[in-house]
């Protein structure tokens, strides 16, 4: 067959349909690639509920429990560190927690159920190290009026007792107040909330 | 030279080969372009004579691209990739395997080494404007090696499972997290988990030790390919090309073997003296090769007092770290400032129109209120930009002359300020987080930026000096 009997449109339209074709074809095969790298069922299933013994925690004291392999801290606040959180409001950047950070039975100035017990997740929301417990209130390297609280090593957030995230520092939000329940009045279940509640 | 006539074989600078060889050669030869590649590449590749000491360094790259593949191939062969045996199994490697010791701190000294190279082979290309046209391809290739070099980096760094590792992979993956409306998804898939685990393990152990070792190899087959197509530049940034011989070979330029073969075996030699001074005397380099705190096992509850990245990452660690809200209002004007910039210089009215829009919309997506994205994102997004801006460099030097040694005091004045700041932004990369640091970090990171985007005008507006029509020694 010669040049001139070729039909160059039927020829440009089976390489552009040949292409899409096979273009398509590639982008799928890619699918099961794609999904193999997804969460597992078994790391889906992992993550039950953690339940927490507070009857041995002392005030002014923190227990760290393991719940989805992630840190959460349990800390049990006394009065001067209550009475600190407030006259903290004009230092956090979102004093109110109006952002979900937390639940909405901890959406108050405590960010707990308990005032007594602040329950967040121990990890920073700038870029996921977990911060450093300063309870002590006393000049530090990263702030001469620290008030208490936490402080993140990684890139030096600030957070105060009641996990609120202090103004201008690169973690954006408060510390994540995961769902909880009381179980009774020392017994608590993370990981897990009444409906409704 | 691509049609050049079969030969006898025949090395050059030696004699005929004995006949035996001589007949396997030719054989070899009519199946398989081996003798062509020798030419091509090495006996009758014409670098340009004047190379410095600058010069080692694309050499010495390759030398260590081998010394890691050689010494991963044999921690391999001991390694465990689990969570739960990968730390154990590298300290079984550092004291029951017999040399493994020697082998893993080869591969570890290798990894700071590689780096170090890399930028002394970058620094080189800025200082004598290789990447400079025809070279841009070459620039970009090199690029994504030292990108890929990064990620493998970064990979390999969680395999021995240690403090560190975890808690900089945990930095790294949930910087994809900042990104909008992809990023928790996104994060979730990189790491096969919710939180770092076994799965993330693997799969950086595949990454490491086969994805990104193919690609790299790829990728320095094409900048090889990519030089040697345009033929090297020199301290000089004069094309030797321009003036060739009688039989057509440059007339400034000599066969890369022997000449530069014999000449890079110094530089090896001596490299080998400080590469294995550091292997045998002080493998963990006072914690910046190997980092203490990685040498606990990797704990999710608890991250390490002080995390640094390990040195060759901190400049970029110090540009993200720089970024917080009150420093927004600053990025803000600055992108103003660079908008009117060229609105006022650009003469074409696209490109004012184009200049004055993006301006605009990064000013608000920066400080517009409801519409700003908030600073944690934009510290992701400048880190990102600082390692991809060096892409532009090709298009941004405006400079007529290549050569630092050519140039005015204007783009000598600015790249001693930027090495000076690249390392400065290293440094504050390394310590923990003090108000005067970050202030000096975000100063940093407006210098690092200057230096690139302000260069199509300051490298224009620089008095040159006349370039010579031939090299000089």
């Amino acid at each position: 067959m010669s040049e001139q009997d070729t039909d160059q449109g039927k020829r440009q339209f089976l390489v552009a349909a040949t292409s899409v074709a096979g273009g398509v074809a590639a982008g799928a095969a890619a699918v099961p690639f794609v999904a193999s790298m997804m969460p597992s069922e078994r790391a889906k299933a992992a993550g039950a509920p953690v339940e927490v013994d507070l009857s041995t925690l002392a005030p002014g004291e923190r227990v760290t429990v393991e719940w989805q392999g992630k840190p959460v801290w349990i800390v049990r606040r006394t009065k001067e560190m209550l009475d600190t959180i407030r006259a903290n409001d004009g230092q956090v950047a979102d004093p109110k927690s109006q952002k979900k950070m937390q639940p909405a039975y901890a959406t108050n100035e405590m960010r707990a159920i308990k005032e007594e017990f602040l329950v967040v997740v121990g990890i920073c929301t700038h870029l996921g190290c977990s911060p450093v417990g300063k309870f002590a209130k006393q000049a530090e390297t990263f702030d001469p009026n620290w008030q208490g609280g936490f402080y993140c090593p990684c890139h030096g957030s600030l957070f105060d007792l009641a996990g609120r995230v202090y103004k201008n520092k690169p973690a954006p939000d408060n510390l994540v107040v995961p769902p909880h329940k009381y179980l009774s009045d020392t017994r608590i279940v993370i990981g897990e909330d009444t409906k409704g509640a | 030279m691509a049609s050049a006539p079969k030969e006898p074989v025949q090395f050059s600078g030696a004699g005929p080969l004995n006949a035996p060889i001589s007949g396997v050669l030719t054989w070899v030869d009519q199946r398989f372009p081996l003798m062509s590649i020798w030419r091509d590449h090495l006996s009758q590749y014409y670098a340009p004579k004047n190379f410095n000491f600058w010069y080692f360094f694309g050499g010495l790259a390759m030398l260590v691209l081998v010394i890691q593949i050689v010494t991963g191939i044999f921690l391999v062969m001991h390694y465990k990739p689990s969570a739960a045996e990968a730390f154990a199994s590298v300290e079984y490697i550092m004291r029951d395997v017999p040399a493994g010791w020697f082998i893993r701190y080869m591969h570890s000294t290798g990894a700071s080494a590689f780096f170090i190279v890399v930028y002394l082979h970058m620094f080189r290309g800025l200082l004598y404007g290789s990447y400079r046209q025809p070279r841009e391809l070459i620039w970009i290739f090199g690029m994504l090696i030292y990108l890929c070099l990064m990620a493998e980096a970064f990979f390999g760094y969680l395999l021995p499972w240690g403090q560190m590792s975890f808690w900089g992979a945990q930095v790294i993956i949930n910087l994809f997290d900042a990104l909008p409306l992809i990023g928790p998804d996104l994060s979730t898939w990189i790491r096969g988990d919710f939180v770092i685990s076994d799965a993330t393990l693997n799969r950086f152990f595949a990454f490491h030790v086969i994805a990104i070792p193919l690609v790299l190899l790829g990728l320095v087959a094409a900048h090889i390919l990519a030089l040697h197509e345009v033929g090297s530049n020199n301290p000089d940034g004069v094309e030797i090309k321009q003036h060739k011989d009688a039989k057509g070979i440059p007339l400034d330029g000599i066969p890369f073997h022997p000449y530069y073969t014999v000449k890079d075996l110094v530089g090896v030699v001596v490299f080998l003296f400080l590469f294995f001074g550091v292997v045998f005397f002080m493998p963990e380099m006072g914690g910046y090769f190997l980092e203490f705190n990685n040498f606990i096992p990797a704990d999710a509850l608890k991250t390490p007092p002080h995390i640094a990245p390990v040195w060759y990452f901190t400049p970029y660690y110090s540009i993200l770290r720089a970024i917080t809200e009150d420093f927004m209002l600053v990025l803000a004007i600055g992108v103003a400032a660079y908008s009117l910039l060229i609105w006022l210089t650009a003469r074409n009215q696209l490109v004012k129109m184009a200049a004055l829009a993006i301006g605009l919309v990064v000013i608000v997506l920066m400080k517009g209120g409801p519409l700003a994205i908030e600073a944690k994102v934009w510290g992701v997004a400048m880190m990102g930009a600082a390692t991809l801006i060096f892409f532009l460099l090709p298009w941004l030097d405006r400079s007529p002359v290549k050569s630092i040694r050519y140039k005015g005091p204007l783009f000598k004045a600015a790249l001693t300020i930027f090495v000076i700041v690249f390392l400065v932004l290293g440094y504050y990369g390394t310590q923990t987080v003090t108000p005067a640091g970050t202030v000096i970090s975000q100063i940093g990171t407006l210098i690092y930026f200057s230096f690139f985007l302000l260069m199509p005008w300051y490298s224009a507006m620089d008095k040159t000096k006349p370039v010579p029509d031939r090299v000089t020694m």
